[in-house]
């Protein structure tokens, strides 16, 4: 025992791991960039932003709708459509394992979540990806409940909005997911037409075949600050270009400098500014007089 | 040409170092030995079929990325007449990894966009390995527009690692510049064949692949991810790529079982770096068939039809729910 520890009375003392998980889970959160400890019910009520320095902290695909959309008239679409094992797919695990676990950890069947519903009453289909079922990867699943969310966003006229959090295309399912690629943004293609607003949302992270498809063609493309955005991951760059990378490279403000972005936008005004951008592109009146 | 063997093709070179060995000694020889040349000729040719007949999904990314495969500018060569390369994206600068131009297909205009590998050392450096940036994809837009504007078809050569994974290709926008293609090609009102030559390497191949008609040659392959790649992250090792090439499912034969491909283009035996003009040959009628059946189609049932094949990709099932 040094004379530091001998000095520390015991309460304060770092306590071993078994003492610590006594604690009830969950109580405290540290925020993962300035390590500040914070009550985890203070985290959530300011939508999981560090009020200390302002890290946007990722969210699960339902507390991000939840936080997102108006109370009234919410309804999910697509999720009867559900995955399966095109190729066989074994690595060290089988795919169908894979999937299970998923979502077994998630409660949910895939990695996107598309609701119709309003902001600010504004009426519009989102649709958001879920980064911890499979890193938020594209797959057939994915596609197709993207594609029925449009297809219900042009029926009714309405903005469609996508907020994707993910590493890209599931391997999984080869060449089935690349081609999700191409499926999602010939969709677009669709609002384009009829002049219906596509605003895309990014957040972190946004990389590979994501952020390589639909992700930059909206009409409105929007980062949320800090976000991880780019085609190739750091560490794959880095390899290649064997340099290091310069400095808040490919993150959102990054992205923004090189323009890349349209704006950087804090969660907590998401909501109003995403109805603002929304209603001056449809030339409606500004929500709420 | 003195043919590049590959590993798996061990055998086929020793019979042909013999070959080579007794055509050599044939010239001041009293024997003819000519008999003997043709029977080994004849082993060989056996050999290479067989050896080709069974070939792994891994054996065929090797022979994908075989140093003398013919290249876009070879069926450049030998496909098109009258080939203009056109240069540049008119804002950052010309990417010497993806080539581009007018050219004429059995006498008609058309537009030719395809990855270009170099063959030695200088050259595979100033094409980048095949390995577009930004300005590459947007080259390819330009020319794709270009085409529409005059209403001629598009012939695609994919060919490609993939996109560049490079500092300056993250900040000129590469997921723009492939998104952009995308969005693009989904909607362009002229015909668009694409054919997988070599490798066809994730997003930075489809780039240049969305259209109404893909073929593979036969030992070309299509992946989303490379096998190298798909096994340094599931199995944590670059080692695994052959597990990786097998159960991804990346060769021309699969993908077409899979529904993902409309035509498999057959390949001289021994591969199509065994000769380039035989291969062009055949890829030339296959494109004819390709283009041959979007001819009748006005604009907007061609974007339509596109369009609809774009919506049937994916596996998935539905279930009711509660």
């Amino acid at each position: 025992m040094s004379w530091l520890q001998k000095l520390l009375p015991p309460k304060i003392k770092r306590a071993d791991n078994s003492v610590r998980k006594a604690i009830p889970e969950g109580l405290w959160s540290k925020c993962p960039a300035c390590e500040a400890v914070l009550y985890r019910t203070d985290l959530e009520s300011n939508l999981s932003v560090c009020p200390k320095c302002g890290h946007h902290q990722r969210l699960r695909a339902r507390a991000r709708l939840d936080m997102l959309l108006d109370d009234e008239g919410r309804f999910e679409i697509g999720a009867e459509v559900i995955p399966v094992d095109p190729l066989k797919f074994r690595d060290s695990k089988r795919y169908p394992d894979r999937l299970v676990d998923a979502a077994e950890q998630t409660g949910e069947a895939d990695a996107l979540v598309v609701m119709q519903g309003a902001v600010k009453t504004v009426p519009l289909v989102v649709a958001c990806f879920e980064f911890e079922f499979l890193g938020g990867s594209m797959g057939s699943v994915v596609g197709e409940r993207f594609v029925r969310g449009v297809r219900t966003a042009v029926e009714q006229g309405m903005p469609f909005v996508c907020i994707t959090a993910t590493g890209g295309a599931r391997m999984q399912e080869g060449l089935f997911s690349l081609m999700q690629m191409a499926k999602t943004t010939a969709a677009i293609t669709q609002l384009a037409r009829r002049k219906l607003p596509f605003i895309s949302i990014l957040t972190d992270p946004t990389m590979g075949g994501v952020s390589a498809s639909f992700a930059f063609m909206g009409d409105v493309v929007i980062g949320e600050p800090g976000a991880l955005i780019g085609f190739a991951g750091p560490r794959v760059i880095e390899q290649t270009v064997r340099e290091k990378l310069p400095d808040g490279f490919q993150r959102s403000e990054f992205l923004l400098e090189k323009g890349a972005l349209d704006l950087i936008v804090d969660r907590r005004e998401m909501r109003d500014k995403l109805a603002a951008v929304i209603t001056l592109l449809m030339r409606e009146p500004h929500p709420g007089g | 040409m003195k043919t590049t063997f590959l590993d798996f093709e061990q055998p086929i070179a020793d019979l042909e170092a013999k070959i080579e060995e007794l055509r050599f000694v044939q010239d001041d020889s009293a024997v003819d030995i000519s008999e003997e040349i043709s029977r080994l000729e004849v082993k060989s040719l056996a050999l290479t079929k067989e050896l080709y007949g069974k070939l792994t999904p891994w054996q065929i990314a090797l022979v994908a990325r075989h140093p003398q495969r013919p290249y876009t500018l070879d069926y450049v060569e030998h496909v098109f007449t009258d080939f203009q390369e056109l240069h540049g994206d008119r804002s950052f600068a010309d990417d010497h990894a993806i080539v581009g131009g007018l050219a004429r297909f059995n006498g008609q205009s058309c537009v030719v966009i395809g990855h270009q590998k170099g063959r030695d050392t200088k050259e595979k450096i100033f094409r980048n390995f095949g390995m577009p940036r930004p300005e590459g994809y947007r080259k390819a837009l330009r020319l794709m527009k270009l085409a529409e504007k005059f209403g001629v078809p598009v012939f695609t050569f994919v060919d490609t690692p993939g996109a560049y994974p490079g500092i300056g290709a993250e900040e000129r926008g590469q997921s723009e510049a492939i998104g952009h293609n995308l969005f693009v090609m989904a909607e362009l009102k002229v015909p668009i064949v694409s054919t997988v030559i070599g490798e066809g390497g994730s997003g930075g191949a489809l780039a240049i692949a969305v259209g109404d008609q893909l073929l593979m040659l036969q030992y070309s392959t299509y992946s989303v991810i490379s096998p190298e790649g798909c096994a340094s992250i599931l199995w944590k090792s670059a080692e695994r790529a052959a597990d990786a090439a097998e159960t991804m499912g990346i060769t021309a034969a699969r993908l077409k079982s899979l529904g993902l491909v409309d035509k498999v283009v057959s390949e001289p035996v021994g591969g199509a770096h065994r000769d380039h003009r035989a291969m062009a040959q055949s890829l030339k009628r296959a494109l004819q068939d390709a283009l041959r059946q979007l001819t009748d189609l006005t604009p907007a049932q061609l974007v339509e039809r596109r369009f609809e094949r774009l919506m049937d990709y994916g596996r998935y099932k539905e279930q009711a729910i509660a």
